[in-house]
């Protein structure tokens, strides 16, 4: 008989292993768990002190404030003034206004590249597109940051007669580029993971390939799309440095996508290391980060959780 | 090589890093964008007369100089502003007890693209541009477009002198984009050409200056070596070395070398603003 290959481990080894193995993965739950405890620490006195409450109370960074006698009540972002000032709907605005130029670029070229990888593509096609999309995720934003500030600023400027060179389209083409990777390799997981019994069953009803795509497939990979989009969204709401770079950085209310804008990510970039520590500004900064925070994790762990679901009714497992 | 032989070369570089790093003194300057080239330069120089000193330099902006300052992360902060009232007492609060010593002069500079027909402009003209009051070029003798603004992020020293100086403490127009650093805001006013920006003048390529004057009857001053050392060109400040305490040991020589002659020629070669030498001299600490 031949001899065995695996020793018979001792049973505190084994015991031990395992602990070993759950206590890293917990630690990084724990390590989540204590990051939030700490920035919301920091942003609580938005709530409960008086002094704080006078400059940056919720009341006053939500709705429009009459900064100066006998002028009209306005939304502004200037801190450092010396009325100051902390509504958070330009920063707000600005964020989603540069997060969804970034979806309306990124989606349709993430998911059509998907599509074409999953049911188009030749195998070597396959083989090459794949790794090129994912190299994109590779790039440093602040490269991309670096490439929309001097390269893409001036060709959309030249392109558009634009009035404002760093603008909002600037950074959300830039951001696009971000997420596109993300979208990409989501939707094309989810395309691939959509058992070939259900395009057999098309093309014995005498579909062509186009039509089992997009009448069988597609509809089928649907929910994995969608939490493929809403992952990149939340990718674009937190990136910081490309917006920091290529937006301009001016808190202004505009429904113009060629103004500039200011987002959460690039206002706790660039103040943060000024504020006087403990002061109503630094109170502000923190809970700005809370609010990314929090809006970013519900996104990803929403997305992540749709995913899983998806995954699991698609391959045909069970609970 | 024989893996003894690998390991004792590397030991052996280890114990000559480490030899290194304790027979000299290392001493960190953090702090103002505007100061940071000429603080490298004079760290360099420093560095080559005395080998056992290491001088590390970093920019931020000033209010990131002081912070750490405040916080005990850097020996000497650069600013190109003075502390705040806040600021001093929450060092005092700390124990850290701030010693200013102004180290050079600077102008701050306006900058026009360098097609801009526009050549000079007054201080009222520059607080209404930049408060939002004129909005397009034309106003002040330029072409018919729309005035692009272009600014520092508000933990520059250089916003905020410009806030306090030339627009006695109002708000930029929230309009000014914002940029973080004077090199970013040249670079900006540089490709658009209905771009206005300010800065340090030691930045200053590919942009024009403009000539201001303090009223619409005086004379409107470039700002060069000259006219801010004598105070000609109305946009000037102190550019400022803070302590904690006052600097004794290597500390001390470096300040004083820096305030000599050689060290304030050294800063006039590449474009900042040298103190007059008996101000100098005053600023030494004996």
């Amino acid at each position: 008989m031949q001899e065995l290959k695996f020793k018979p481990k001792s049973k505190i080894r084994e015991f031990l292993g395992e602990k070993f193995i759950s206590v890293s993965a917990f630690s990084a739950l724990i390590g989540i768990l204590l990051i939030f405890t700490f920035i919301f620490k920091e942003a609580i006195p938005v709530f409960t002190d008086p002094e704080v409450q006078e400059e940056a109370s919720l009341d006053k960074m939500v709705f429009k404030q009459e900064y100066y006698e006998g002028r009209d009540p306005k939304w502004a972002w200037q801190p450092t003034s010396t009325v100051p000032k902390f509504s958070l709907y330009p920063l707000f605005l600005g964020t989603i206004k540069a997060a969804i130029i970034a979806m309306l670029f990124a989606a349709p070229l993430g998911v059509g590249a998907a599509i074409y990888s999953s049911e188009f593509a030749s195998r070597r096609m396959r083989e090459i597109i794949k790794p090129v999309i994912e190299l994109l995720a590779a790039i440093p934003s602040v490269v991309l940051g670096f490439f929309s500030l001097i390269v893409l600023a001036t060709v959309l400027q030249n392109v558009f007669g634009l009035t404002f060179r760093l603008n909002a389209m600037n950074a959300g083409i830039a951001l696009g580029l971000a997420v596109i990777p993300i979208i990409f390799t989501v939707a094309e997981d989810a395309m691939t993971s959509v058992p070939n019994s259900l395009r057999d069953a098309a093309i014995a009803l005498g579909a062509n390939p186009w039509q089992v795509s997009f009448t069988m497939v597609f509809p089928a990979a649907l929910p994995g799309i969608a939490a493929g989009i809403v992952l990149g969204f939340g990718r674009a709401v937190g990136e910081t440095m490309i917006v920091l770079m290529a937006s301009g950085n001016a808190a202004i209310i505009s429904g113009d996508f060629f103004d500039s804008v200011r987002t959460f990510s690039a206002t706790i970039a660039a103040e943060l290391a000024e504020v006087v520590f403990g002061s109503t500004h630094y109170t502000v900064l923190f809970f700005i980060g809370t609010l990314l925070f929090v809006f970013t994790f519900i996104i990803n762990l929403g997305g992540e959780m749709a995913l899983n679901r998806i995954k699991e009714k698609l391959q045909g497992r069970t609970e | 090589m024989e893996v003894k032989m690998k390991k004792f070369l590397f030991l052996s570089l280890i114990l000559v890093m480490a030899v290194t790093l304790f027979a000299s003194t290392t001493i960190t300057i953090k702090g103002s964008d505007t100061l940071v080239r000429l603080g490298q330069r004079w760290a360099e120089e420093y560095m080559k007369n005395n080998p056992d000193v290491i001088i590390q330099v970093s920019g931020g902006g000033s209010g990131t100089g002081i912070a750490a300052l405040l916080n005990g992360a850097t020996d000497i902060c650069e600013a190109s502003r003075d502390m705040k009232e806040k600021e001093y007492k929450l060092a005092r609060e700390k124990g850290i007890e701030p010693y200013r010593v102004a180290v050079a002069l600077d102008g701050i500079a306006v900058f026009l693209n360098e097609k801009n027909p526009v050549d000079k402009l007054t201080f009222l003209e520059l607080k209404d541009i930049y408060t939002g009051v004129i909005t397009n070029w034309k106003e002040v003798g330029g072409n018919d477009a729309q005035i692009i603004l272009y600014g520092r992020e508000n933990n520059s020293g250089t916003y905020v002198f410009f806030k306090e100086h030339v627009l006695d403490e109002e708000d930029f127009y929230e309009y000014t984009q914002t940029l973080p650093g004077t090199a970013a805001v040249v670079n900006a006013v540089s490709k658009d050409e209905n771009g206005l920006g300010y800065g340090g003048i030691a930045w200053a390529t590919g942009v024009k200056f403009a000539a201001v004057s303090k009223t619409a009857e005086e004379e409107a001053v470039l700002p060069t070596t000259e006219s801010v050392s004598s105070g000609e060109y109305p946009i000037s400040r102190d550019l400022y070395w803070f302590f904690n305490g006052k600097p004794t040991g290597e500390l001390k020589n470096l300040l004083n070398w820096t305030l000599s002659p050689e060290g304030q020629k050294l800063a006039a070669e590449i474009d900042y603003v040298p103190l007059s030498a008996e101000r100098a001299k005053e600023n030494m600490i004996k």
